[in-house]
């Protein structure tokens, strides 16, 4: 893997890897040191084109537990706004030679166009309304976790569809580790001709309690003013999932941030049904395995970067065995 | 007054003898093996092959297994100028008409100033005759600024040149607006050339909605948001018994419209482009900006829809709509990138190699297409027949050759059709009487 530029290029075996190994990096979080030095030396540069706190920070923090140096770099208040061109910030950027540009902008499929144009491995952390793809495999991590395994799950994701790179990423996800999926919202919010990704939609949330895990998504106010909803109101009276929707048996989760009272109720929130915070939890874990994936490269199957590597080298525990030869050649 | 509004640069009236050339004109009814000699820029002689020699001030050219066409012409282009010359010129848009066998072609008015006003046009006209390589026309807006405010002065700007008036790139969203460039056009004449698209619908859209934008995640341009505006638009032409040409059509939906508007005996017509014949939503999953196009690549059935209807003659010519823009100006992302395609330099080989090889289209029909253009706005027709101005098109029909493999005429190069092996070449473009294109590898003559 060079890039993870979409969940759309990976196959069952390679979610099924990187979630194994953020399940291995998950005991590192609740070390008293919360660091290996997996990734020392190397650069990661988180590129965001839109405001974000929760993945940046999410990602930076997943870079610092494994030791890189983590530059960001936000779009606002920098030469973006004196209107240079993605490609041309990119190249300015590349020449400070980054191993792995975290990308995130309003376009679809920016992410794939900048991997075309520097040497560093690119990560998607959202594309325009495309993809999230680091978002539906913590999805995955958080549900395995939970559920033990998600093959023959039913999985409903609520809301505003249309403009979701969560719910795009994540019927493919799911779908790709064996679960069935259903996407349910306002008609003017559910895209036409979504059912393409083999999803099934639903307009109303009747059949609900046939689901095993409610994923809902978050309501923008913007989308008050362009008329997609005549009130959040109206939204929450149709498809607010709350304590009369929501079965003591199926589990909630969210992206984040939740707005309390419109697409979820407070006392969902804060049920034991609610993997939420588990979510947030898992965010860093995935994501230090995606950066140890495409920073590492390919490694033996079964190898723990949480552990010395080379038994010749304990005072390096955790650097990869050779890291000359080991790191992918960039161009 | 006709043929009068096409300018072109200087050119040198031609004379030429092309040997057992395949002749192949099916609106002059010709359909085999014949010598064409041109004298000073004029058919002078079609006679059977290997009867004519070439006379000491004649290029003899050797044309056996070439077929000789009729120059096509090209409705739709836009040629950048004035204002956004570093997308295209005069002479190299026209430069990339006479390379892909077009002896003629319209330009829009979308230009920066827009093509509003007769001392523009004047200008533009000057600017023409010094550098077109083929003869080219001019539409006006029908509105000022393309604003859909005010009228422009249309009988004014028809005196200057006009070929007809076009909003182009926008629709005209006010009906009543509309009505009345109708009503104005008993005083002025001239075809009103429409795009259409209902903008409420289109808002935020970069493609076509459908499977393929619901996965990408782009805003989708619903296929309605053009059918019900053609819908609209014939049913006001046919109230004011307006002379009305409906550009791009891209949706089965607005073929259906237009046969029913050609059903009530409306003055309406239509063109369809290479790429709308032969791309879908499909060809958009990679989000290649060059796929991006205004209106958006449809569905198969839309694209089958289109291929009927040019066959059926429900879709009076073909266009190309070539709208180049700069590399660093397409070389963003999807969402971004403005609409268009180039489309003149390619437009006979792809079609020749996606619709007429497959056994679609035959070659005579997709000719006649080719060429249909030009009578749409009152301007002679391109003819292989004695005593005419010679308009034709040389091409070798198993030549091949891939998409831009040798760099482009025009200055731009966003070309949908980029990379693509194409089979037909054209060899040789003679417009209006001269020599405008020659290809590069084909200058060795007879003797």
């Amino acid at each position: 893997m060079n890039h993870l530029l979409s969940i759309e290029e990976l196959d069952r075996a390679e979610i099924e890897r990187i979630v194994a190994q953020a399940a291995r990096f998950a005991e590192v979080s609740d070390r008293e040191i919360k660091k290996v030095p997996a990734l020392r030396g190397r650069m990661v540069l988180n590129l965001f084109y839109e405001a974000s706190t929760r993945t940046r920070s999410s990602f930076e923090l997943a870079a610092k537990r494994l030791s890189a140096d983590v530059v960001n770099f936000a779009a606002s208040g920098s030469s973006v706004e004196k209107g240079e061109s993605l490609k041309d910030t990119v190249l300015t950027l590349s020449a400070h030679k980054p191993d792995a540009i975290v990308l995130r902008t309003p376009w679809a499929g920016a992410a794939e166009l900048v991997s075309k144009w520097c040497g560093a491995a690119i990560v998607n952390a959202g594309d325009g309304k495309h993809e999230h793809p680091t978002q539906a495999l913590l999805d995955v991590y958080t549900l395995q976790r939970r559920l033990g395994g998600i093959d023959g799950a039913s999985i409903w994701i609520v809301g505003d569809v249309a403009h979701s790179r969560v719910a795009r990423s994540n019927i493919i996800a799911f779908q790709r580790m064996g679960s069935r999926v259903t996407v349910a919202g306002p008609p003017t919010l559910i895209p036409r001709g979504i059912e393409a990704l083999g999803c099934e939609v639903r307009y109303t949330l009747e059949d609900l309690p046939k689901a095993d895990v409610v994923y809902a998504l978050r309501m923008q106010h913007e989308r008050m003013n362009e008329s997609f909803l005549p009130s959040l109101r109206e939204y929450a009276a149709s498809y607010q999932i709350n304590g009369r929707r929501l079965g003591p048996r199926q589990v909630l989760m969210h992206p984040g941030p939740v707005n309390r009272g419109v697409e979820l109720s407070g006392e969902v929130v804060d049920s034991p049904q609610a993997a939420i915070t588990a979510q947030v939890e898992a965010g860093v874990v995935v994501r230090m395995a995606v950066l140890y994936e495409l920073l590492t490269g390919a490694r033996e199957p079964g190898s723990d970067p949480t552990r010395p590597a080379h038994p010749g080298r304990p005072d390096h525990p955790g650097l990869p065995d050779r890291p000359e030869t080991n790191v992918k050649q960039l161009a | 007054m006709a043929a009068e509004t096409l300018v072109q640069g200087p050119a040198v009236p031609a004379n030429l003898m092309l040997s057992e050339a395949h002749v192949l004109d099916p609106r002059a009814g010709i359909d085999a093996r014949h010598d064409v000699r041109v004298r000073a820029g004029e058919i002078a002689e079609i006679a059977a092959p290997g009867t004519l020699q070439a006379a000491g001030d004649e290029e003899a050219i050797d044309a056996s297994g070439r077929t000789l066409m009729p120059a096509f012409f090209d409705p739709h282009v836009h040629l950048r100028t004035p204002g956004q010359e570093h997308k295209e010129d005069l002479e190299t848009g026209t430069r990339a008409a006479a390379a892909g066998g077009f002896g003629g072609a319209i330009a829009m008015p979308n230009t920066d100033p827009v093509l509003d006003s007769a001392p523009l046009l004047r200008s533009l006209r000057d600017a023409a005759a010094r550098e077109a390589r083929i003869p080219i026309g001019f539409m006006a807006a029908i509105t000022r600024g393309l604003e859909g405010e005010e009228l422009t002065e249309m009988a004014e700007l028809r005196k200057e040149g006009a070929l007809g008036f076009t909003d182009d790139g926008r629709p005209v969203r006010s009906a009543g607006m509309l009505r009345k460039a109708l009503q104005y056009q008993r005083l002025c004449g001239g075809t009103i050339a429409l795009h259409e698209e209902d903008p409420t619908l289109s808002k935020g859209g970069a493609m076509h909605e459908g499977a393929v934008s619901a996965a990408l995640g782009l805003g989708g341009i619903p296929t309605v948001s053009e059918s019900t505006m053609v819908a609209r638009d014939a049913a006001l032409a046919g109230y004011e018994h307006a002379r009305v040409h409906f550009q791009h059509l891209s949706c089965v939906a607005s073929v259906q419209a237009v046969a029913q508007a050609k059903a009530q005996g409306w003055r309406v017509s239509t063109e369809v482009t290479p790429h709308h014949l032969l791309l879908t939503e499909e060809d958009v999953r990679a989000m290649d900006t060059r796929m991006k196009m205004n209106p958006p690549l449809a569905t198969e059935v839309d694209r089958k829809a289109l291929v009927d209807g040019l066959r059926d003659g429900t879709i009076d010519c073909v266009a190309t709509d070539h709208a180049p823009h700069a590399r660093d100006e397409k070389e963003v992302p999807f969402e971004q990138a403005p609409m268009g395609t180039t489309g003149l330099e390619t437009a006979f080989a792809a079609l020749y190699t996606g619709l007429v090889l497959p056994g679609v289209l035959e070659l005579g029909l997709l000719i006649e297409r080719m060429t249909a253009g030009a009578g749409l706005f009152e301007l002679p027709t391109h003819t292989i027949a004695r005593e005419e101005p010679a308009n034709l098109t040389l091409v070798d029909l198993d030549g091949e050759w891939v998409a831009g493999e040798n760099g482009w005429e025009s200055r731009s190069e966003n070309c949908c059709f980029a990379g693509r092996q194409l089979r037909g070449r054209v060899l040789l473009t003679v417009a209006a009487g001269a020599v405008v294109y020659r290809e590069r590898a084909f200058s060795v003559v007879a003797a």
